[in-house]
């Protein structure tokens, strides 16, 4: 009896792991965020429209001392971030396995990756370029951008990660680790805690599903 | 009779494990081996973010902990580097580096030490102990 038990527990396991790996070979990400809907009248019927939650519309200076826009990321997938140069806490983990995705989609144009320094003071396009030069990026696909406090931290609410300016923070600054993943209209697909190697391994197989939606 | 062939069953048993526990670390003291744990610990806190989880550092930016040549060089001046940080450039593995590096003032020298012998047994080539004597000798000729 209990054998029996046993067996049947078994069974049910292994239908609910094939369940999964079926599924997950058509798996689409979820777009995060509140969605809206309009109502709009095609050929005589009502239809009605979900609007996803959509990044606004950003203009920032970058590396290069040159203006950048969320124009340049059209089409694309990006992966950005909130960080700072000296920072002394959990930066470089993020940096270094943000890093291992860049080198994965090196010199494939679908993919960019847009990192934002909180510290408006310090981080100049200058600090920003010797950084990046450091780091190992050696061409466009990655941009550091600075810009007016309330326009890095406005779009840091707009990218729902939490960034303050607190002095009794290591180097001067709060703020969460998270690596957040955009599709190519600026909706919001995943967030990964860029300081965990699980949520990153997660990061790499949700942005081969990603590419794969817009194919 | 019997106690004897007891008593050296016990004494084989405890040569076993003994044998078993040493082989792990060939040329490491206990000593050794449990300031590592402790300094591990320690440098996932403090150094691990910048210095990585394998000491392989970050491109250009921080310089990996793995060049013995380095680590036995500047044997002395490490304890130095812990406690007050570093500015300046130095080389590393043959590339030069130039980020400052902010020192770690509240540890005490059993934590630099406990840090240090992680570091030099774990990514150098060192198989002793990085002792509190030698911090404290070392944190007395700082630069």
């Amino acid at each position: 009896m209990r054998n029996n038990l046993l067996c049947a527990f078994g069974l049910a396991i292994a239908f609910l792991a094939s369940g999964c790996s079926d599924s997950k070979t058509n798996k689409r990400l979820p777009h995060i965020g509140n969605h809206s809907t309009t109502e709009k009248v095609v050929d005589g019927k009502t239809v009605i429209d979900t609007n996803y939650y959509q990044v606004p519309e950003f203009r920032f200076l970058n590396q290069d001392s040159v203006y950048i826009s969320s124009a340049d990321f059209a089409d694309k997938i990006y992966i950005t971030n909130f960080f700072f140069t000296h920072c002394p806490s959990i930066c470089p983990t993020m940096q270094r396995n943000l890093l291992q995705v860049y080198e994965k989609y090196k010199d494939d144009n679908r993919v960019a990756f847009l990192s934002h320094s909180i510290d408006f003071k310090y981080d100049s396009p200058s600090v920003l370029k010797s950084y990046a030069d450091k780091l190992g990026v050696t061409n466009q696909q990655w941009q550091f951008v600075t810009g007016e406090k309330k326009d890095i931290y406005g779009i840091a609410d707009h990218y729902y990660v939490y960034t303050k300016e607190d002095e009794s923070a290591p180097g001067g600054y709060d703020h969460q680790g998270y690596l957040v993943l955009i599709d190519g209209q600026r909706h919001i697909r995943g967030a990964y805690d860029g300081t965990n190697d699980e949520q990153v391994k997660q990061l790499f197989e949700d942005l081969a599903i990603l590419l794969e939606e817009n194919k | 009779m019997i106690n004897r062939a007891h008593t050296l069953s016990i004494i084989s048993i405890l040569f076993s494990v003994l044998m078993i526990v040493f082989s792990c670390q060939p040329n490491v003291s206990i000593e050794t081996a449990q300031y590592a744990v402790n300094g591990q610990k320690l440098y996932v806190t403090h150094c691990q973010n910048c210095h990585g989880a394998k000491g392989e550092g970050l491109g250009n930016l921080y310089p990996p902990l793995t060049d013995t040549n380095f680590l036995n060089q500047n044997r002395d001046k490490l304890a130095c580097i812990v406690k007050n940080g570093l500015s300046g450039s130095i080389e590393v593995s043959g590339k030069i580096y130039d980020t400052e590096m902010p020192g770690i003032p509240e540890l005490t020298p059993v934590d630099i030490a406990y840090i240090l012998t992680y570091v030099t047994t774990s990514f150098g080539n060192s198989t002793t102990t990085y002792t509190q004597e030698e911090v404290k000798k070392s944190l007395g000729e700082c630069l």
